[in-house]
């Protein structure tokens, strides 16, 4: 259970890939940081909000076949670490593509999908998966 | 009056064929298909659902339009199947297009036709200069009980306008037929639909959407030969064919927006997924009338003229998206669309 306050804090990042970008050197991360591991206290105040463009890679990738309790009846099901254009990886289900036709290096974009709920009375939380790329 | 600044289509690209669920109801596939004419539907992946389908919808034609969704003053759902009975659909679409928080959202309910409400309502805004941009979405993850007539054909998928006061296609009118007529319906906290068989055909169907068409036609002055395009709700792919010859229009003025036959009825995308199929293909200066149905019930015409700036608008290809499919059998329908509690 995620809980509505987690969820509607984490909103922008949910739907919209909103990451930070370093306004020292220029490094994207996602999900958001408040500091620059790499500048440190150079970045402080000088990281902004960054719109990754949903574009990204698969790098590597598994078969779920035994879910938590949150993804029950939804297994099998393809979670894969992506690399994004901007060069920040992210974790995420890969969704409407066989499981045998998933690859390293497919292309793959963003997606927004039902990730899990609080039960048949809770709220439901929408986020982020991948499908193949169009172009 | 206003213009579409553009549109954007969704269908998800699961498909179940009618034959495969006469196959598990034990009925005459042939019969089914004849009847109905509905071939296959859509079907939502097991994480879709209206607010997904509406999302998609949205970005896609946000995307075409190249407008700032920051100006986007109005957005609203119209479907029968939001995911929350309380809790809009529309302030998720706008959350994920960035449009908020600038702007007024509400949620539509009228059986197939609460997308079309919507979009009378973004031109009325645009129209008294209260917005900018408004955007009106019609989708669906329709619910049928399993074994029901409305199983072949009740579908997923949405289709999203942009309305402005300039674009790629010029609203001259819209006018609408309102009664009470109690042909379909869905009680609260009930599952499925309710309907009342064939009396959804000439008391409630042909009526509405002849009595808009009739009146709308009126208004212009207009014929059906004044008409390259004619888009009517598809519930079934065999009402709008019939509607259409009742009415005087031809066949080829209908078939570029009739979905139903390869989709199904998507509910309150039906109408709309057909206007956006026939401007995928439609020429600057062609005429289109496009009329809703919503059981309850209602109708929502509309008289369109394609305008110059559609030649460089990013066409969608709905008709290139379908063609992108997976069959699932019936058994793998039901645990996409949840049915297993």
């Amino acid at each position: 259970m995620m809980g509505v306050a987690r969820y509607w804090r984490e909103i922008p990042v949910r739907y919209n890939l909103i990451g930070k970008k370093c306004g020292v050197c220029g490094k994207v991360y996602f999900p958001p940081r408040n500091i620059c591991p790499t500048c440190r206290r150079k970045s402080i105040g000088k990281m902004e909000d960054y719109k990754l463009s949903g574009k990204g890679i698969v790098e590597t990738y598994t078969i779920i076949h035994t879910p938590p309790p949150e993804f029950d009846g939804k297994a099998p099901y393809a979670v894969a670490i992506i690399k994004m254009e901007e060069g920040c990886h992210l974790t995420a289900q890969i969704v409407d593509c066989p499981l045998d036709e998933i690859h390293v290096g497919m292309k793959v974009e963003a997606c927004l999908r039902r990730i899990q709920e609080d039960g048949k009375r809770g709220a439901i939380y929408y986020g982020y998966k991948f499908k193949k790329a169009e172009d | 009056m206003a213009a579409i600044v553009g549109y954007g289509a969704y269908v998800p690209k699961y498909r179940i064929k009618a034959e495969e669920i006469a196959r598990m109801w034990g009925k005459e596939p042939s019969s089914i298909t004849s009847g109905l004419n509905v071939f296959e539907k859509s079907v939502p992946s097991i994480d879709e659902d209206t607010a997904t389908i509406s999302v998609e919808a949205a970005r896609r034609a946000v995307k075409s339009s190249k407008i700032d969704a920051k100006e986007i003053g109005a957005i609203y759902v119209g479907s029968e199947s939001h995911p929350y009975a309380v809790k809009p659909t529309a302030t998720i679409v706008a959350e994920a297009i960035e449009a908020t928080p600038d702007m007024t959202a509400a949620d539509y309910e009228f059986a197939c036709k609460a997308g079309t409400a919507g979009m009378q309502n973004c031109i009325a805004l645009v129209e008294t200069g209260m917005i900018k941009y408004g955007m009106a979405i019609g989708a669906d993850v329709a619910q049928a009980a399993p074994g029901d007539a409305l199983e072949y054909a009740a579908a997923a998928g949405g289709a999203a306008f942009i309305i402005g006061k300039e674009g790629i296609a010029r609203i001259n009118a819209t006018v609408s037929f309102t009664t009470d007529t109690p042909d379909f319906w869905r009680r609260e906290g009930q599952p499925y639909p309710g309907h009342g068989e064939r009396f959804t055909g000439e008391p409630a169907y042909f009526r509405h959407v002849m009595g808009a068409a009739k009146m709308l036609m009126e208004k212009m002055g207009t014929s059906p030969s004044d008409y390259d395009y004619a888009v009517f709700h598809q519930p079934n792919g065999k009402f709008p064919l019939r509607v259409a010859k009742k009415l005087g229009f031809e066949k080829k003025q209908v078939e570029d927006g009739l979905l139903c036959p390869i989709i199904g009825n998507t509910y309150s995308g039906s109408t709309m997924l057909g206007l956006a199929a026939v401007l995928d293909v439609a020429k600057p200066g062609q005429r289109i009338l496009a009329v809703s149905y919503g059981s309850g019930a209602g109708s929502d015409a509309f008289d369109i003229t394609v305008e110059d700036a559609i030649e460089g608008y990013p066409r969608q290809g709905i008709r290139k998206m379908l063609e992108e499919k997976v069959y699932v059998d019936y058994a793998t329908y039901m645990k996409f669309r949840r049915e297993f509690k």
